[in-house]
C-alpha cells in the first residue's frame, strides 16, 4: 500500500465528517495561535529592551556606596557614605579604560516658576554625564566645568519639567527658577527622549552641576554615585576590574576586607532584565502549550470515537486485503492531517493575533521562525503521538467481528 | 478436467467459549473447480458462515488443510492472507458494507488501492467496466446512501468483481432483499456464471439452490448432501414473471 493510496482514503474520510473534524482542530488551533502569540510578545519585549539598553549604552557602568547587597536587606546610612569626590578624581586620574566619568547625586525637591511649580529632581552631574547617557542639549547649552568648580547656580532642564513650569510656551533659556528655595538660571533644554520599557519618563529630570548639589542642595560630602563608560564594550569587565583596585586602594582596604562599594554594568543589567524576560517567556509558552495538549488530547478522543463508529468500515477493508498496518496508518495519517491542519492555522491564527495586540495594545512583538518551525513539529508530533493509541486499536481489531459489528 | 480452485481437506473449526468448546466445523472436505457456481445451503448456526470465513482467508481453521488456486493457506501469516484476500477474493456480505456518503465507483475501487501495483487510472478504468457489468452504468458516481438495496448490492458485487478474484464469496448476499430484487441478483450471479466465474453463494434459503450448478448442505458443521444440479432453473424467467410492485 502506498502513502499516495493512504492519503486519499483519509482524506476521504475527514471529508465525510467536516464539521467534526474542524472543530478537533479548534483545539489545535487555538493552541498553536497561542503560543505563536505568547511567544511573539516574549520575543518582542525581549527586543525592545535589549534596544533600549544598547541605546542607554551597553558599555556603561554604575558605582555604588556601600558593600554589595545581600538578599535585599537594607542597609544603615553610614554603610551608604563611602563614596567620596576624591574617589571620582582618583578614577579620573588613574585609570585608562574608562571614557567618561560623572559622579551623581541627586536631591528631590520642588521645582517653581511663577506660579507653576512641578516636584522632580535635581540630577548633580558633571559635563560628561551626556555622553556617558547618549542625551544631547536640543536648546541653549550644557554647563561648562567652569560652572562645576564653581558650584554654579545653573541648570539644564527635562522637557516634561519644562511643559510643567512654562505651560505657556514662554521660551525656558535665562529665566531664573527655583529648586525649594535655591534659585537656579536655565541654560539648556535636554532633548526629549520618552518613556524607557520600565516605563520611566526620561525627561522628568534636571541636571545641575554636582558641587551645586552636594553644596547648596544636600550640603553633604559623600556622593551617591558614580557612573563611567568604559572604552570598549567588550572589555567591561576589565574596567571594572581595574575601577575595583582604585576604589579599594583609595579607601585603604585589607586583603580580607569586602568592598564598601558595589559595581553594576549595564550588560549585566542587560543579562538579569533578558534572562527574566526569558523565563516569562517560557512561562507564557507553557500556558499555551498546556492548550495544545489538550487539543490534543481532543484529537485522541475524537478519534477513539472515529475508531468505534467505523468498526464495520475497518472490517470492510480488512476483509478486502487492508492489512494491520494500512489500517494504523490511516487513522494515524488523519490524526496527523488534524493536527497538522490545525497547526498551519494555528499559525496563521497566532499571527493575526500578534498583529491585532501590537496594533491595539502597542506591544512590541516578533514572530521568529523558529516559533513557527517549533509549532509545526509539535503538531506533527502531537497527531502521531495522540493518534496512536486509536490507530493501534484499529488496526488490532478481528476483520470477522469488525464486519458484523452493529 | 477444470482447474482446482478450492480444495479443503478434513477441515475443523473450534471455537472455545468460556469452559465450553463450540465445534463449529467437524471435518469438511471438498474440491471446487474453476466455473462451478456452489451454493452452501444449511440453517442457522450449522457452520455456513464459519465456512466461508475460513475460504475467505478472514478465518484460520482449528485442523485440517485448504488449498486456495494451489496455495496451501494453512500457515501463512496475518499480512499473506491479507494479500491472499485482496488479489484472490471477492467478499460479498448481507448488508452491502458500502463506505457511507461514497460514490459507487469510489466504493469499488477500494480492493485497489490495497493493490499498488495498480494505477489510478487503471482503477477507475476497472471500477468503471465493473459497474457497467453489474447494470449500473448510470450509477457510477451515485452516493451508497442514494441508492436502494438491491443496487448497493450490485455496487458490492462489482467491488467484488474488481480485482480479478479467483473466486467469490457470498454471505446471505440476498438476505436483506425483497423477493424480486433477489431475483435481480440471482441473475446477475447466474451471468457471472455463465461467464466463467467461480462462485460459493452461502445461503439458508432451500430454493435457491435450482438456480446453482452444485449443492452443498451442512448441519451441525457436517456435509450432509452434496450435490450437481443438472437442471439449473433461470432466475431471470422467475424475475420476469414476477408482478412489479407499482406503489
Ligand atoms: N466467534 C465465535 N465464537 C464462538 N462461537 C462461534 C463464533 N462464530 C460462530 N460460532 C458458533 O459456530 C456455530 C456456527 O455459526 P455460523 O458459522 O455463524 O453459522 P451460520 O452462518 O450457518 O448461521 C454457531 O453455533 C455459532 O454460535
Ligand atoms: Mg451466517
Amino acid at each position: 500500500m502506498n502513502i499516495k493510496n493512504l492519503l486519499k482514503i483519509a482524506l476521504k474520510a475527514l471529508n465525510n465528517n467536516k464539521m467534526r473534524c474542524f472543530l478537533t482542530m479548534l483545539g489545535v488551533i487555538i493552541g498553536v495561535g497561542a503560543v505563536i502569540a505568547m511567544l511573539a510578545i516574549g520575543q518582542g519585549s525581549k527586543n525592545s529592551i535589549k534596544a533600549q539598553i544598547s541605546e542607554m549604552g551597553s558599555n556603561m557602568i554604575m558605582i555604588f556606596p556601600g558593600a554589595e547587597k545581600h538578599g535585599g536587606v537594607r542597609q544603615s546610612s553610614d554603610d551608604m557614605q563611602t563614596l567620596k569626590p576624591a574617589d571620582y578624581e582618583a578614577l579620573l586620574r588613574e585609570s585608562g579604560t574608562i571614557a567618561n566619568i560623572t559622579p551623581t547625586v541627586n536631591g528631590q525637591g520642588q521645582w517653581i516658576y511663577g506660579n507653576n511649580n512641578y516636584p522632580s529632581q535635581a540630577q548633580g552631574v558633571n559635563t560628561q554625564y551626556l555622553d556617558i547617557r547618549q542625551r544631547k542639549v536640543a536648546q541653549g547649552e550644557m554647563f561648562t566645568e567652569e560652572d562645576v568648580k564653581n558650584a554654579a547656580k545653573v541648570c539644564v532642564l527635562g522637557q516634561t519639567l519644562v511643559d510643567n513650569l512654562f505651560p505657556a510656551g514662554t521660551d525656558p533659556l535665562g529665566k531664573v527658577i527655583r529648586f525649594g528655595k535655591i534659585p537656579m538660571t536655565v541654560i539648556g533644554v535636554l532633548e526629549e527622549k520618552g518613556y524607557n520599557t520600565m516605563g520611566q519618563d526620561q525627561d522628568d529630570l534636571a541636571l545641575v552641576p554636582y558641587t551645586t548639589v552636594m553644596k547648596r542642595v544636600l550640603a553633604t560630602d559623600y556622593l551617591q554615585g558614580i557612573q563611567a563608560s568604559a572604552i570598549d564594550e567588550n572589555q567591561t569587565d576589565r574596567t571594572i576590574e581595574e575601577i575595583t583596585g582604585i576604589l579599594r586602594s583609595q579607601h585603604k582596604l585589607k586583603e580580607t576586607d569586602e568592598n564598601n562599594f558595589t559595581i553594576r554594568s549595564m550588560q549585566e543589567l542587560a543579562e538579569m532584565i533578558s534572562s527574566t524576560s526569558s523565563m516569562m517567556t517560557v512561562l507564557l509558552a507553557a500556558v499555551a502549550g498546556i492548550s495544545l495538549l489538550v487539543g490534543g488530547i481532543g484529537i485522541m478522543n475524537i478519534m477513539i470515537v472515529s475508531v468505534t463508529e467505523r468498526t464495520r468500515e475497518i472490517g470492510l477493508r480488512m476483509s478486502i486485503g487492508a492489512t494491520g498496518r494500512d489500517i494504523m496508518m490511516q487513522f494515524l495519517i488523519e490524526a496527523v492531517i488534524i493536527s497538522v491542519t490545525g497547526g498551519v492555522l494555528g499559525i496563521l491564527t497566532g499571527a493575526v493575533a500578534t498583529w491585532m495586540i501590537s496594533l491595539f495594545a502597542h506591544w512590541p512583538v516578533q514572530i521568529d521562525a523558529g516559533s513557527v518551525i517549533l509549532s509545526f513539529v509539535v503538531c506533527t508530533a502531537i497527531g502521531i503521538i495522540f493518534g496512536f493509541y486509536p490507530a493501534a486499536k484499529a488496526s488490532n481489531l478481528d476483520p470477522i467481528e469488525a464486519i458484523r459489528y452493529e | 478436467m477444470a482447474k482446482e480452485i478450492i480444495r479443503i481437506e478434513n477441515l475443523k473449526r473450534y471455537f472455545k467459549v468460556g469452559e465450553e468448546t463450540v465445534k463449529a466445523l467437524r471435518g469438511i472436505s471438498f474440491t471446487i473447480y474453476e466455473g462451478e457456481f456452489v451454493t452452501i445451503m444449511g440453517t442457522s448456526g450449522s457452520g455456513k458462515s464459519t465456512l466461508l470465513n475460513t475460504l475467505g482467508c478472514l478465518d484460520t481453521p482449528t485442523s485440517g488443510e485448504y488449498l486456495l488456486d494451489g496455495i496451501p493457506v494453512r500457515g501463512m501469516g496475518k499480512n499473506e492472507r491479507a494479500r491472499i484476500r485482496n488479489r484472490k477474493i471477492g467478499f460479498i456480505f448481507q448488508n452491502y458494507n458500502l463506505l457511507p456518503k461514497t460514490t459507487s465507483i469510489e466504493n469499488v475501487e477500494l480492493p485497489l488501492l490495497y493493490n499498488s501495483g495498480i494505477s489510478a487510472a487503471e482503477r477507475a478504468k476497472k471500477a468503471e467496466r465493473c459497474l457497467k457489468e453489474v447494470g449500473l452504468a448510470d450509477r457510477i458516481y451515485h452516493k451508497s446512501n442514494q441508492m436502494s438495496g438491491g443496487q448497493q448490492q450490485r455496487v458490492a458485487i462489482a467491488r467484488a468483481l474488481v480485482n480479478d478474484p479467483v473466486i467469490i464469496l457470498a454471505d446471505e448476499a440476498t438476505g436483506n432483499l425483497d423477493t424480486r430484487t433477489s431475483f435481480s441478483i440471482l441473475t446477475l450471479f447466474q451471468k457471472l456464471h455463465k461467464e466463467g466465474k467461480t462462485i460459493i453463494f452461502v445461503t439458508h434459503n432451500p430454493e435457491i439452490a435450482q438456480y446453482s450448478s452444485r449443492n452443498i448442505t451442512l448441519r451441525d458443521g457436517h456435509i450432509v448432501s452434496d450435490e450437481y444440479n443438472h437442471d439449473i432453473h433461470s432466475a431471470e424467467e422467475v424475475y420476469r414473471n414476477l408482478p412489479v410492485d407499482n406503489d
